[in-house]
């Protein structure tokens, strides 16, 4: 096709004018709009309020549409169910015959713990629920990986709180609407959680790959400590998330090191939990020890 | 209906037809920055995902306009629609808004230097295009260019969505015409 007379206007002095101012506010918008970019990137928090507002906007119509999109899912899966369904009851048998073994076992191991705690007089402090409520989206084009939730500000979610489902850690809250919030998934590659290894106990850090995938790095150095199938639990170190929260399994290595997959999958998951912000408790000292510092 | 005829030497001045500015209504000059905009929030679909699965529909849409209809826009009008695309889908603001009318700009030089475009050179002007916003929008975020290798699948998806998304903008422009 021809070119269209962008730069020629004709002779009118008033379309040249306007062609011209037309350049200019391009030119000085992409320079407001860098230097937001880079004041958001100093405080990410600065624009919270507009950015609340236009969350709020369109998490109506995502939950509404959520439902439908969880049907199908469901509606596969129940299909899927019946097929080999003879195979899958045996095993299922057999899998739950050896969990009632292990539940016997872990409830004698579960009171033994609690008679050893109250001698030790562990406190625990169980953080408290802020607000169960959905996923109803994510940003699927974006490059961050964040999902929104159905519940903000209003609910008392802020931002920095940790949020799980019933199979494990998925995030924590990055910004809160009035009525909506989103969260950054494990997955985010800014992302990370200090976890340990249930086996022997090794600390650990999880961070997200931005691909779905999480990157596990030890902290000791030395050999890598992890086999395919590792369970990996926050360990609570340094608060904000609470410890014995189920985080990701290993599946296995790349180049780089060891690789986990997150175990509540967020396309999955539906209801999540959101909880205040864990104190550990290194923050209040138990009275008796001399304090130093405030009388 | 109320009819609008662009002043002589407006940004309808492309289209002129035997000399006389075509008229369109209101609402036809609406349609396209309507569509952008109803692109961007198909992000806000309930649908999770832990990667980056869709193409970045709001780019591709208003990149099927601009190359479309070279005549339709000031570069100016990337800002508002940049704008919008950043709240709706959650990046970083100014990400889209800064990207995009620099791409409207270096366009406006693309469409002086070259005198005719067909299809395939649409295509990899989009190509180019699309990389670099999504590059653009990977760097803003602070993710940093090491891992950029994880939205090459994107980037490839929205180069092959794009001819897809220009034929139904082009369709869209048929029937805001004819009405």
């Amino acid at each position: 096709m021809a070119p269209p007379k962008h730069r020629r206007p004709g002779f009118s002095r008033r379309a040249q004018y306007g062609l011209f101012i037309g350049y200019v506010l391009a030119t000085v918008g992409v320079v407001v709009a860098l230097a937001v970019i880079a004041s958001w990137r100093l405080d990410p928090a600065g624009f919270s309020l507009i950015r609340g507002i236009a969350l709020d906007a369109t998490a109506p119509f995502t939950a509404a549409g959520r439902s439908v999109v969880t049907g199908v899912a469901n509606g596969a899966d129940e299909v899927a169910a019946y097929w080999n369904a003879g195979a899958r009851n045996r095993r299922m048998a057999a899998d739950l015959a050896a969990a009632h073994t292990a539940l016997v076992q872990a409830r004698a191991t579960a009171f033994e713990n609690a008679r050893l705690r109250r001698l030790m007089r562990v406190v625990d402090r169980t953080p408290q629920t802020i607000v169960a409520t959905r996923i109803i989206g994510s940003t699927v084009s974006g490059t961050r990986r964040l999902a929104t939730i159905a519940a903000g500000r209003s609910d008392g979610v802020r931002p920095g709180q940790p949020v799980r489902s019933g199979e494990g850690l998925v995030g924590r809250i990055f910004e809160s609407g009035q009525t909506a919030a989103r969260l950054l998934m494990l997955t985010d590659s800014g992302s990370t959680v200090p976890v340990r290894l249930v086996r022997n106990g090794l600390p650990a850090l999880v961070a997200g790959n931005g691909d779905g995938r999480l990157r596990v790095r030890p902290l000791i150095v030395g050999e890598n400590p992890f086999r395919r199938g590792d369970l990996l639990v926050t360990s609570g170190t340094g608060g904000l998330y609470p410890p014995n929260v189920p985080v990701a399994v290993v599946i296995g290595a790349d180049a780089l090191g060891p690789v986990a997959r997150p175990l509540a999958d967020p396309d999955r998951t539906d209801f999540v939990v959101v909880q205040a912000i864990y104190a550990p408790e290194a923050a209040a000292p138990p009275p008796g020890l001399p304090t130093t510092g405030a009388p | 209906m109320i009819r609008w005829r662009p002043r002589a030497g407006s940004a309808h001045r492309g289209a002129l037809i035997d000399g006389q500015t075509p008229t369109v209504s209101r609402f036809a000059r609406a349609v396209p920055a309507g569509t952008t905009l109803l692109a961007s929030a198909l992000s806000a679909l309930p649908m999770v995902s832990d990667a980056p699965a869709l193409p970045p529909l709001g780019l591709l849409t208003v990149l099927s306009w601009r190359l479309l209809r070279p005549e339709l826009w000031g570069a100016w009008i990337a800002l508002p629609l940049g704008l919008a695309d950043d709240l709706l889908t959650g990046q970083v603001p100014g990400t889209a808004m800064a990207s995009w009318t620099i791409l409207f700009l270096f366009l406006d030089i693309v469409d002086e230097r070259l005198m005719f475009r067909d299809y395939m050179l649409d295509w990899t002007i989009a190509a180019i295009g699309i990389c670099a916003c999504i590059t653009g929008a990977v760097l803003a975020a602070g993710i940093g260019s090491g891992s950029l290798h994880i939205f090459v699948p994107q980037m490839l998806l929205a180069i092959l969505c794009f001819p897809f998304v220009e034929r139904i903008c082009a369709a869209i422009d048929r029937w805001r015409l004819q009405r």
